[in-house]
């Protein structure tokens, strides 16, 4: 059964809540338009479509548009060697969707790494804490408004978490001041003494 | 008693925390606390153009980078549409790249499992011959480590000349070593008593969790991407896929062990088989103009300086593309808008969801068992954390 029919096939089975498939590169990608039924729909793909290996789960920011986040489901299928991608949208508002951990046991870490890096709530999650990230860290890195470079943060046993200094600093010798021979003696100078 | 398998851990594979809940020798509880080596690579990929995404492939599973370079070309190769149009020669040296670096990362794997297990001569055999593959890498893309070798359309050089004599040479000499690394330890009573019946994951776990790779057929599942979703000439190419059935420990040695002998048979048919020809794909917005046209011609300077300041005029669009990687499968996710940067890339990476399996199968083990299983499940912790 190829990609196409199974992804009509899930259509049908909801209709008006699963957009037409959309074929590019020989992916078939579905749109689920309400998030709060993705477990169901991922259930269904699970059971009746023989989709039992969940390879993904990712999220994008798509800053600027309403919904502003969309989260992505890869799905595989061992017997037919089939992918399907299943999309649904959250806006940032709500930023809560159903957890699918009760199907997988793999989407487990992978909701939590989307909590982690955008910050979007998985209702029915056991276990929902940051897991790149340090517990209490106050950002969500993966938002196009948190910067490329960071921000500075206080990081609680580390004892500064600023860049490392350069000139002057505690590990750095500048070369060519009156302190470089006192900080890092030569060994033949110290031999003429 | 809680202990703490720190960050900082020979056996640990890399910078991994592990929280064990104790009652004498036993586990009850473990709590696998990664991210000691998140660099942000998705983060980074949103401000770099294609080919300069190609460095940060490497550190990825930092034990096998011409994999991962291969594996990320592809992905954007199918987001451009040129996936099917690459040159003979480009894809068999590809395979030929992506089979090195399987033997590199599991005689790696193999090494560190034996030593973690009290065999350290396994360990010194197997980094020889590693070293080897080094030679070949450093002679094959000027790094021996970081090989940044593919390019978006093809690959950054051909191969040097005399090359495949000295991997006609290498294959020869792997043969050897793995077969005395089956006479040290496959029939081990030592070996076999640490790791029969360990770590069992079976056949439903660990599809639920997703694992892929050799963990996934040691496990009893028959899936290769090589196979089931072929990708560069592997069609063309005959070798056999090894499946376990007990999903212990002992098991993910067995497969890892008979999959090196496989690449070994994968190459020879390769080196036999490779064909001559361009390695680019002819087309003149993806691949950079050769360097006396530049210089001399117009069309040629304007295509060189759109496609190293804007990058590559990508569709939008978005694809996945998973490569049978030797951890598992590493996928790329790209989410493109047009233009030379993709919007969102995310990478699927095969040892994070190894290590989300370690909270249910530590328990009920000792924690001496701890690092026989963190070395059959071979992660790495560049990949899990990216």
């Amino acid at each position: 059964m190829a990609a196409i029919d199974l992804a009509q096939q899930l259509q049908n089975l909801f209709p008006g809540v699963i957009g037409a498939p959309v074929e590019f590169r020989g992916e078939i990608t579905l749109v689920v338009s309400d998030a709060r039924r993705i477990a169901e729909v991922c259930a269904q793909a699970r059971e009746g479509l023989k989709f039992d290996f969940l390879v993904d789960i990712s999220s994008v920011d798509r800053y600027g548009e309403d919904p502003r986040f969309t989260v992505v489901y890869e799905l595989y299928g061992h017997t037919h060697h089939e992918y399907l991608r299943l999309k649904t949208d959250v806006s940032e508002e709500k930023s809560e969707l159903p957890s699918v951990s009760g199907l997988w046991s793999g989407a487990n870490w992978h909701e939590r790494e989307i909590f982690d890096m955008m910050g979007i709530r998985f209702t029915g999650h056991p276990d929902l804490r940051r897991i790149l990230m340090w517990e209490g860290y106050p950002h969500h890195p993966l938002r196009k408004d948190f910067p490329v470079a960071g921000k500075p943060t206080d990081l609680a046993e580390v004892a500064f978490s600023e860049t490392a200094p350069i000139e002057g600093g505690p590990f750095i010798t500048a070369t060519g001041n009156a302190d470089a021979g006192r900080r890092e003696p030569r060994a033949h100078e110290s031999a003429a003494d | 008693m809680v202990l703490n398998m720190g960050p900082s851990h020979p056996a640990t594979h890399g910078v991994l925390r592990i929280i064990l809940e104790l009652d004498g020798e036993e586990i009850l509880k473990a709590t696998p606390d990664i991210g000691y080596l998140h660099r942000g690579d998705e983060k980074i990929a949103e401000n770099m153009t294609y080919t300069q995404f190609i460095p940060y492939t490497d550190r990825l599973d930092y034990l096998a980078p011409l994999a991962n370079n291969v594996a990320y070309a592809l992905a954007v190769e199918k987001l451009l549409g040129i996936d099917q149009k690459l040159t003979e020669r480009c894809q068999y040296i590809r395979v030929i790249c992506c089979e090195m670096a399987r033997i590199s990362s599991h005689l790696l794997g193999l090494g560190c499992y034996a030593m973690d297990c009290g065999a350290m001569t396994v360990f010194l055999h197997t980094f020889t011959e590693r070293e080897k593959i080094y030679n070949l890498c450093e002679s094959l893309t000027g790094a021996r480590f970081t090989t940044s070798y593919t390019r978006i359309g093809g690959l950054s050089r051909d191969l040097p000349t005399g090359w495949t004599d000295q991997l006609r040479r290498f294959l020869e000499e792997v043969v050897v070593v793995v077969e005395d690394v089956d006479k040290m330890l496959t029939r081990n009573r030592i070996f076999v008593d640490r790791t029969r019946d360990v770590g069992v994951i079976t056949r439903g776990q660990a599809v639920d969790h997703g694992l892929t790779g050799p963990n996934l057929r040691a496990s009893g599942v028959d899936h290769d991407l090589r196979k089931s979703n072929p990708y560069l000439c592997y069609p063309e190419l005959s070798f056999d896929v090894p499946i376990g059935t007990a999903g212990d420990c002992y098991e993910r040695y067995l497969v890892r062990m008979e999959e090196v002998r496989q690449s070994v048979r994968i190459l020879h048919q390769c080196l036999d088989q490779l064909p001559g020809g361009p390695i680019n794909v002819a087309d003149k917005k993806i691949v950079l103009p050769p360097k006396e046209k530049v210089l001399t011609r117009m069309e040629e300077l304007i295509h060189q300086f759109m496609l190293v300041t804007e990058g590559i005029n990508a569709p939008a669009g978005e694809i996945y593309f998973g490569a049978e990687n030797p951890k598992g499968e590493l996928g790329f996710y790209i989410c493109s808008k047009g233009g030379g940067t993709p919007f969102r890339m995310k990478i699927r990476s095969p040892s994070f969801v190894t290590i989300s399996i370690l909270q249910h199968l530590l328990p009920g083990h000792m924690v001496s068992d701890v690092t026989a299983i963190l070395g059959s499940l071979d992660f790495v912790m560049g990949e899990c954390d990216r």
